[in-house]
């Protein structure tokens, strides 16, 4: 009884903490997604008028659509680049200190410094990009000034940013694996590709369906790069959900409406999420 | 250790590309910025650019602190990320505490409920939070960071997680010599978790110096918003040269963060990041 008074009084500061930021906003989410609130009278219900508002905007298929691109081509670069860095890395026996450390610079930089740093990177006058590609004579690019690039050119952004740390979990992963299962395979006849193919990536497995996982989490909910390199444009091409439910909760004022965006996001990353954490506690049961 | 490639004559081939395109990719962008706030804005604006500058202006960083006022800012950032990283302690450690070693009734649905907690993507609960926040009264205020940052449910997974592993015979001991379960967990448990401690610091004041999205929110007033939120909304109207030394500013403690605990930050993401 005694232990149950101190437990819970050690607890008590968590419990009030997720009471009123989780588990209360998680219900109030909810909730606002069937109301319209406008801060002076009560809350009106009206049931499902704000998902039905939501359809009829145009950009509400634009900004899943430009989302779900985003965390596609986010998956197949920042997902297969930290992989076969990774490879790679784990090959060298050199300046190994110095390969990490390099990778995870970009890691810690707070993302509003990197998406500034980068939106004068892809300046198509004096910008590094295009400079460099002059000096090489190659064609410049657009980047950011064209709805036909200016996605890719975000991806390349939030993957230059963040590789770091898929590169260096799934390094340890793949120092985990016993020497002999390469000599054996090598002993079979195995070329490298057949090598990757059958002791690499099984023995990896676990890491890279959790890192595939979380890089969807991650990117499905990206804000910060298209908010102040694009500002969703050009013509929409680069507006994503979270931008659009920006734009509803504190542009329009219009919080029933942005829940109920919200609520929509979890669904589609609850899948993913609930993925992850089956996957995490089965490796560590 | 045996590897996918025994070492040959390729070896210095793929370790000089190796080498070469990871110091153009990462490095190289960064040294560009740095020297490049040094150019006069004019020189700045030429195509094609200049390499090294012709005229160096290294007062651009002085003007940068100045022209933006970044002291305040830096402060606030301070504010809130040591708030945030001493509120997440004293809350996460005691819970994670509780819930290992004591074991109270219906201990394990309290763990359940907040590790469900995991499964929320953040933007799911920007705009409730929002209002959360809004009817306390806390909004422009540092607490609008410090509270929300409690209920982490990923804190208190991985001290739970390190706390399980230490001996119940240890604080058997402690027990029979006296202690109550709050000198147990201040004179022995924390003494030996430092590592445990040491990663989660790390990530909270590295979380809270990147954090931008939640800030941008709940700091309206100019005068209370953080770095990320106050470079975004000085760069339209900044000249380039300034923003850039701004930009270079406002990363430095996180470069030297880096770089003093490469150690603790590199072995936390492992540890994190593939139990997590």
């Amino acid at each position: 009884m005694r232990r149950n008074l101190t437990a819970y009084g050690l607890l008590s500061g968590a419990l009030v903490a997720f009471a009123l930021f989780s588990w209360y906003p998680i219900v109030r989410g909810v909730t606002l997604s069937f109301q319209q609130v406008n801060f002076v009278t009560a809350p009106d219900w009206v049931g499902w008028d704000n998902f039905a508002k939501l359809l009829r905007d145009p950009q509400f298929g634009t900004a899943w659509r430009n989302t779900l691109v985003f965390t596609l081509l986010a998956l197949v670069l920042g997902f297969g680049v930290p992989f076969a860095t990774a490879v790679v890395l784990n090959e060298l026996r050199h300046a190994r200190a110095y390969f990490r450390l390099v990778v995870y610079l970009p890691v810690m930089l707070p993302p509003v410094v990197t998406a500034l740093l980068w939106k004068w990177f892809y300046d198509p006058g004096p910008g590094l990009f295009n400079s460099v590609l002059r000096e090489l004579g190659l064609p410049t690019g657009t980047w950011l000034d064209s709805s036909s690039t200016a996605l890719v050119s975000l991806v390349i952004v939030t993957t230059w940013a963040n590789m770091g740390s898929a590169t260096l979990i799934y390094l340890a992963a793949l120092q985990t694996i016993p020497g002999e299962l390469y000599e054996a395979a090598e002993l079979d006849g195995a070329n490298v590709v057949q090598r990757i193919r059958h002791v690499t990536i099984p023995q990896t497995k676990f890491v890279l369906v959790m890192l595939a996982l979380l890089q969807v989490v991650a990117t499905m909910q990206v804000f910060t790069e298209p908010f102040i390199m694009t500002g969703g444009g050009p013509e929409d091409s680069t507006i994503t959900v979270l931008l659009l439910l920006y734009r509803y909760a504190f542009v329009y004022n219009d919080f029933g409406s942005a829940s109920a965006l919200s609520l929509l996001l979890f669904a589609v990353l609850g899948v993913f999420s609930a993925l992850y954490l089956r996957t995490t506690r089965r490796a560590d049961a | 250790m045996r590897t996918l490639v025994k070492p040959g004559r390729s070896y210095w081939f793929v370790f000089t590309a190796t080498m070469v395109v990871f110091t153009a990719t990462f490095l190289l962008p960064l040294a560009w910025v740095l020297v490049g706030a040094m150019k006069p804005p004019a020189e700045l604006a030429r195509i094609p650019p200049t390499v090294l500058p012709e005229t160096w202006v290294p007062e651009t960083y002085a003007d940068a602190w100045n022209f933006m006022d970044l002291g305040r800012y830096f402060l606030n950032t301070l504010v809130v990320a040591v708030g945030s990283w001493a509120v997440q302690l004293a809350v996460a450690v005691p819970a994670a505490y509780a819930l290992s070693k004591l074991r109270p009734l219906l201990g394990n649905v309290v763990l359940g409920l907040m590790l469900a907690t995991l499964m929320l993507p953040a933007a799911a609960l920007l705009v409730p939070m929002y209002l959360t926040i809004s009817d306390l009264g806390l909004l422009n205020s540092p607490t609008a960071i410090w509270f929300p940052a409690a209920a982490n449910a990923f804190n208190i997974y991985l001290l739970k997680r390190f706390f399980d592993q230490i001996p119940d015979e240890l604080l058997e001991a402690a027990r029979m010599d006296g202690a109550g379960p709050v000198t147990t967990l201040v004179r022995i448990v924390v003494p030996i978790s430092r590592p445990v401690l040491a990663v989660v610091s790390i990530f909270a004041v590295v979380a809270a110096w990147k954090d931008f999205i939640w800030p941008l929110l709940v700091f309206s007033d100019p005068a209370e918003q953080t770095l990320s939120v106050a470079l975004q909304r000085f760069a339209p109207d900044t000249p380039i040269n300034l923003l850039l030394a701004g930009l270079v500013l406002a990363s430095l403690p996180m470069v030297a963060l880096f770089l003093a605990f490469q150690r603790h930050i590199l072995a936390g993401l492992t540890a994190g990041g593939i139990k997590g």
